[in-house]
């Protein structure tokens, strides 16, 4: 997914747990009634790497100092591996974390396996800030995650290899010459289905048929030659556009902007059909017993103070609408763009996942 | 323990019981566990549910997998050829250094193996890059007329994995190069055979086993290799691990994870035993 390393931290966290155990020991010894306050505390997940550094340095230490609630920061590993983990916990009554920031794939799977529980939007009023196509729901309506943050893939390019930005996804197909792309390498991380069907198709519809995929990905196929790279690790890509190895691609937004800041010569550019917009929800599992204190953080994150916050400091597009919020033109485009993005259809990957992602295998290792 | 080889009675058995309890707990159970999961069901969109049924073994008999595996086999036993092909002449002119050169050469070697995969996959990667790499020094040198990318490809695959699997191929060999008895190569000379004639005749002769299990061991080790090939590779280029990787973190599809690890399991076993068998037959 986006912005990990793997990193998992067993000791670290069974250490935590022992020694949160023997400080409930010696509260229960000595009786002290002066702890209760302090009792108030929930773990939160978050991709490990830039996100999770991000999240505990600007944004647990203000949760706890507006609710009381202490956090415990925790670092998920890539992909859908939490996903599993959480599962597989669930299922022993554990929650490794009582609050998770989970991509939209694993947030339907979990769904689907009835993993979330039902959160109590009542409790939550800031919640119902957010774009209400972004909630998570279970088919009777019941919410199983509420947006925490968006990203965008967008077109990027190094800026001294293309003098003049590219205005449209059709960059890839006819303007970027040979082996001079990095895209990413799977059909449920690069959206590239989601692209060109709104590229070169009517829209997204075509994706409903299996004839429809199959013509998309002829189209995807043409742009081969073109590919110098399908990249599973950001840094590798980054790295390569930095440099001009790979000087065009797909990738995040918010990233190319702080390199550009850098000073590096790239530049992202959202095309004139739509930059991807990609999300993390906020989502609690059955095996959580402190669905209380889950429900304040979530609500504190939907707060448009804090999606500025988010913003301006991690780097995350607002999942609420940009007139709640005090952000200037500048920081808004940091982020984000006025142009309609294209939003992944994300039962390609589910539904028909494993057709589609066999169908895309074939395709690009053909 | 006089001459007794083998242990008898329940005592005796009782110092082996230890590892053989650890080998069950961290071993057989784990694999025991991804056999069982290879059967079950796998629920699109959602989980697994615990069935006994073929289906995900039918999935991986299909052209486009089998396609991989065999691809990945072809892979892993040219690395091996090429690797042991280099290591049995290094180890063996390693051997004939200065018990002081020995050591400062293995040391070297062995410092190679803190490099983990992501790391060795990287260096490649820039080295054979065209903004950072070799071919720039080529340009100086006027071999060729612009810098070239040759990194991802299959030779830099295959590169980068006789790289990561070098430091081991030596350390198998060496043993068996430094108990090789000198006078029999001394003998060879003195009848009038060649230097290179004496290694290829003599040397890798008496070496037979130990170059057959360094094969085995490179070809087992690079099947296991999942990082390199999205580092150094070409999608064409992907090994089935990739694919395992892939159905297991990106897609949920832990019961297709497991039956493809299970199947290609089997199937290197089967080879290293036919390697075995066809190798093995007399004793040097």
């Amino acid at each position: 997914m986006r912005k990990t390393t793997y990193r998992y931290d067993p000791s670290r966290r069974t250490v935590l747990k022992f020694s949160a155990a023997a400080a409930a020991a010696g509260v229960v010894a000595l009786k002290a009634p002066s702890v209760f306050a302090q009792d108030r505390s929930i773990k939160v997940g978050t991709y490990g790497g830039y996100f999770e550094e991000s999240f505990r340095k600007h944004i647990f230490p203000e949760f706890t100092k507006a609710t009381g609630i202490t956090v415990e920061s925790v670092p998920e590993p890539t992909g859908e591996a939490w996903l599993v983990q959480l599962e597989q916990a669930a299922k022993a009554g554990v929650a490794p974390a009582d609050v998770n920031m989970i991509a939209q794939v694993p947030m339907i799977r979990g769904i689907r396996g009835d993993l979330w529980q039902r959160l109590d939007m009542a409790k939550m009023p800031n919640a119902a800030k957010v774009f209400e196509d972004y909630l998570n729901t279970y088919p009777d309506g019941g919410v199983a995650g509420v947006p925490a943050v968006a990203w965008f893939i967008t077109l990027v390019t190094n800026t001294e290899t293309y003098a003049d930005a590219p205005q449209s996804w059709k960059f890839f197909w006819d303007g970027a010459g040979k082996n001079s792309l990095g895209l990413l390498a799977l059909a449920s991380n690069s959206f590239m289905l989601d692209i060109a069907a709104k590229t070169y198709f009517p829209g997204q519809d075509v994706l409903k048929s299996e004839d429809g995929i199959q013509k998309v990905l002829d189209k995807i196929a043409e742009l081969k030659p073109n590919v110098a790279l399908w990249y599973r690790d950001e840094g590798q890509f980054q790295n390569a556009l930095q440099t001009g190895e790979i000087p065009a691609g797909q990738y995040y937004h918010d990233v190319t902007g702080l390199a550009a800041a850098d000073g590096f010569p790239v530049r992202s550019t959202f095309p004139q059909e739509g930059g991807v917009a990609d999300r993390g929800s906020w989502a609690v599992t059955k095996a959580c017993k402190k669905v209380e204190e889950a429900q304040v953080f979530i609500d504190y994150m939907c707060q448009p103070a804090v999606q500025a916050t988010l913003a301006r400091k991690v780097g995350t597009a607002p999942v609420i609408p940009r007139d709640l919020m005090d952000l200037s033109a500048e920081e808004f485009a940091a982020v984000s763009s006025d142009t309609a993005p294209i939003i992944p259809d994300y039962t390609l990957y589910t539904d028909k996942g494993d057709w589609v992602n066999e169908r895309w295998t074939a395709m690009i290792t053909g | 323990m006089s001459l007794q080889t083998r242990p008898r009675g329940l005592l005796q058995h009782l110092p082996m019981a230890g590892p053989a309890l650890v080998l069950t707990v961290f071993f057989l159970v784990p694999f025991g566990i991804m056999v069982a999961y290879s059967f079950f069901h796998r629920v699109e969109g959602g989980f697994y549910e615990p069935a006994f049924e073929l289906a995900n073994y039918a999935r991986f008999l299909t052209p486009l997998f089998l396609g991989v595996l065999g691809f990945s086999l072809t892979v892993c036993a040219l690395a091996a050829v090429l690797c042991t092909a280099a290591a049995v002449p290094f180890t063996w002119f390693l051997a004939r250094l200065s018990p002081r050169g020995q050591t400062a050469w293995l040391v070297f070697i062995l410092s190679v193996l803190s490099l983990s995969e992501v790391i060795i996959g990287f260096a490649w990667s820039t080295l054979l890059s065209r903004s950072a790499g070799i071919s720039n020094l080529f340009v100086a040198l006027g071999l060729i007329e612009t810098p070239q990318a040759y990194s991802p490809s299959f030779l830099a695959l295959l590169l980068g994995m006789c790289f990561i699997t070098f430091p081991y191929t030596v350390l198998v060999l060496y043993p068996s190069v430094t108990r090789l008895d000198p006078e029999v190569t001394e003998a060879a000379r003195t009848l009038g055979a060649s230097p290179l004639r004496t290694f290829f005749t003599v040397v890798v002769p008496s070496l037979r086993q130990a170059v057959l299990a360094t094969l085995v061991l490179v070809f087992v080790f690079t099947l296991g290799v999942y990082v390199l090939p999205q580092l150094l590779g070409e999608p064409q280029h992907w090994t089935l691990s990739v694919f395992i990787t892939d159905q297991a973190i990106y897609q949920s599809n832990i019961p297709f994870a497991a039956a493809v690890a299970v199947f290609l399991m089997l199937v290197s076993l089967a080879l290293i035993g036919l390697t075995l068998l066809a190798g093995g037959g007399r004793k040097p």
